[in-house]
């Protein structure tokens, strides 16, 4: 601490120069929590896959179908306590350019297998009784100024009624909370009823089991049972699912992990150039500190700190920059899905901090451990 | 201007610093540089002791063996004792914290640091809490007379400001020994001379052992004695 004012003193010799790396970095790090947030909303669902749910889907991919009566038998296998489906809806409301993400799912079966949606047992009740029905996330219901007992006109961007419309008049019954983000889940007997075409089949089956342990079988069971069928099955656990799904919108996370290595890369650069401009402008001060008796540790300490300084500084204040505006651009797009800088991204923010902080200062400070006084002070 | 006579005056105290058989060689590519050459010198307690010599002579690498930033090649610097030749760098930095006060031509005051900042260096490296710090730095300032400018930068002060502050640095942490390298040579006569006094004072009043290099005959003329060097030898006498 006592070295404090010197380390400080030593950071100001050149204001602007400190305040364009100080800021170099705060705008790395800023970029850094924004880019956690982008890389949360792709992958956040996956914190919340459940240990105990398999998800079923054609082996073709997520957008071909199965018979709605693959349920029944699924269900019989040993081990699969409930079963549950769903269909995409491609839902919107008046502007087909914000999607909602909606499901038409079997609301009794649903409940059963989602038991983190938590829904008051009197909404629940209506919901199960009302054919035309709806429950919604809470920030969908905040964003739309939607209300228990509203009544919706949801347009689907893929399905048509017989009659050719693409409107299916809704009720607001329920807003739950937990879950899996913010949804909205009709009946999927409405929609089947009403539509025009693909009836009785369904785009997803989600399985609970009775013991995760026997995951992997159960999913080999599952996929063997309807092998050589039209529609063959590819089954996994709910985590491996989120994350292929995360995959396919093009694997989110090395995206942001290359953009943010080669950010942090640059500034490694800037900073460790700085430091060790520095640090050469001043040799001769750092062979007088080592004439006074400071150790070369202490010498070289103290080049660390101040580059940790800088880093620490810059890293911290654009963190926190970035996060306040990762919730701003959050709470502007309530579909998706947890728009906000993890906790784990700062962690991993702060350890980058340091880890940046001590590479940049690292030659620095050997340079300054390595001064020979004499020689120094001859060439002053 | 003609080499003032050595002064002779009692020494006031037992040896403080002996030196034995003493050389410093360098490597210059292949080539070696014979800076020291078996040198031997004592040192009294309460000396004043004035170092002359033409350029390249071995005065500043004698100075830099005395106040241990340099190691000799071969021979014993005891000091109080302890042959510090034998020291590791990090027990040299330790031993220079405690013992020794560097006095530099060119001040070497760190130029981010007010007066008293810089006066206060050495005393960071002690375990003294920060009121002692501030009592030991006004001291030191007051003792060097410079009390006055201690929350000016060094590009505030005039030469002979600077130099007092570099002063007040060495001695605040209360050295064994004082080690001056041309403490004027950057300085006009009178602020030269009122240098000269403090470092006379600081001897007198002290009773600080103090080392000075210098090319003055006039700077050199106001220590209790004077050795000359020559090609890495000592001589009480400068070379005709």
């Amino acid at each position: 601490m006592k070295y404090l004012p010197l380390i400080w003193a030593n950071l100001m010799r050149r204001k602007a120069r400190t305040l364009f790396t100080l800021l170099s970095v705060l705008v790395a790090f800023m970029l850094f929590a924004m880019l956690g947030a982008v890389n949360q909303a792709f992958t956040g669902g996956v914190q919340f896959a459940g240990a105990n749910r398999l998800v079923v889907t054609n082996r073709v991919g997520l957008i071909n179908s199965m018979p709605i009566n693959y349920a029944d038998r699924i269900a019989k296998i040993p081990g699969v306590a409930d079963v549950t489906w769903q269909e995409w809806v491609g839902a919107y409301f008046q502007d087909p350019r914000q999607p909602i993400t909606g499901f038409g799912v079997d609301a009794a079966s649903f409940l059963e297998v989602h038991d983190d949606f938590k829904l008051p047992p009197e909404q629940a009740q209506t919901w199960l009784a009302d054919k035309a029905g709806v429950i919604i996330g809470p920030l969908l219901a905040k964003h739309y100024g939607w209300k228990i007992g509203d009544h919706i006109p949801l347009r689907s961007n893929i399905w048509r009624d017989k009659q050719g419309n693409s409107t299916w008049d809704v009720n607001v019954d329920g807003i739950y909370a937990g879950g899996q983000g913010d949804q909205l889940l009709m009946h999927y007997k409405y929609l089947d009823d009403t539509r025009a075409f693909r009836n009785n089949q369904v785009g997803m089956f989600m399985l609970k089991i009775s013991d995760p342990d026997h995951a992997a079988g159960i999913a080999e069971q599952i996929d063997g049972m309807f092998a050589n069928s039209d529609a063959e099955t590819k089954t996994s656990t709910e985590k491996a699912f989120v994350q292929s799904f995360a995959a396919m919108l093009g694997n989110i996370g090395k995206i942001v992990v290359g953009i943010v290595s080669a950010v942090l890369f640059s500034m490694l650069l800037v900073t460790g150039n700085t430091m060790a401009q520095s640090i050469r402008e001043r040799v001769s001060e750092l062979a007088v500190l080592k004439a006074l008796g400071f150790s070369r540790r202490g010498v070289a300490f103290m080049v660390l700190v101040e580059s940790l300084m800088v880093t620490l500084m810059g890293g911290a204040l654009g963190l926190a920059i970035g996060t306040v505006f990762a919730g701003a651009i959050g709470s502007k797009l309530p579909f998706v899905q947890n728009f906000n800088t993890p906790p784990s991204s700062l962690a991993f923010g702060l350890l980058l901090m340091l880890a940046l902080g001590l590479l940049a200062g690292l030659l620095p400070a050997t340079q300054a451990m390595r001064l020979q006084v004499a020689a120094a002070l001859r060439r002053a | 201007m003609s080499s003032p006579k050595p002064i002779e005056r009692p020494q006031t105290g037992a040896p403080l610093v002996q030196l034995q058989g003493v050389t410093k060689e360098y490597r210059r590519g292949s080539e070696t540089v014979h800076v020291l050459q078996e040198l031997s010198l004592s040192i009294p307690s309460g000396d004043f002791l004035a170092l002359m010599g033409p350029s390249g002579s071995g005065k500043t690498t004698l100075l830099n063996l005395l106040g241990g930033i340099d190691r000799p090649t071969s021979g014993s610097i005891s000091v109080e004792g302890t042959d510090i030749a034998r020291y590791g760098e990090s027990e040299l930095a330790r031993w220079r914290a405690h013992n020794v006060g560097f006095v530099f031509q060119l001040y070497h005051l760190l130029p981010v640091l007010s007066a008293e900042r810089n006066v206060e260096l050495p005393l960071l490296l002690t375990g003294l809490s920060a009121s002692e710090r501030k009592v030991r730095v006004q001291a030191a300032m007051q003792l060097a007379n410079i009390g006055d400018r201690a929350k000016h930068k060094p590009s505030e002060l005039s030469g002979g400001q600077e130099q007092r502050v570099g002063i007040a640095r060495a001695i605040v942490g209360d050295p064994l020994l004082l080690l001056c390298d041309e403490p004027t040579g950057d300085l006009d006569r009178k602020s030269g001379d009122e240098i000269l006094e403090l470092l006379q004072a600081l001897n007198r009043e002290q009773g600080k052992t103090i080392v000075m290099v210098t090319h003055d005959p006039h700077a050199a003329a106001r220590a209790r004695r004077i050795l000359y060097m020559n090609k890495g030898r000592l001589s009480t006498e400068p070379e005709k």
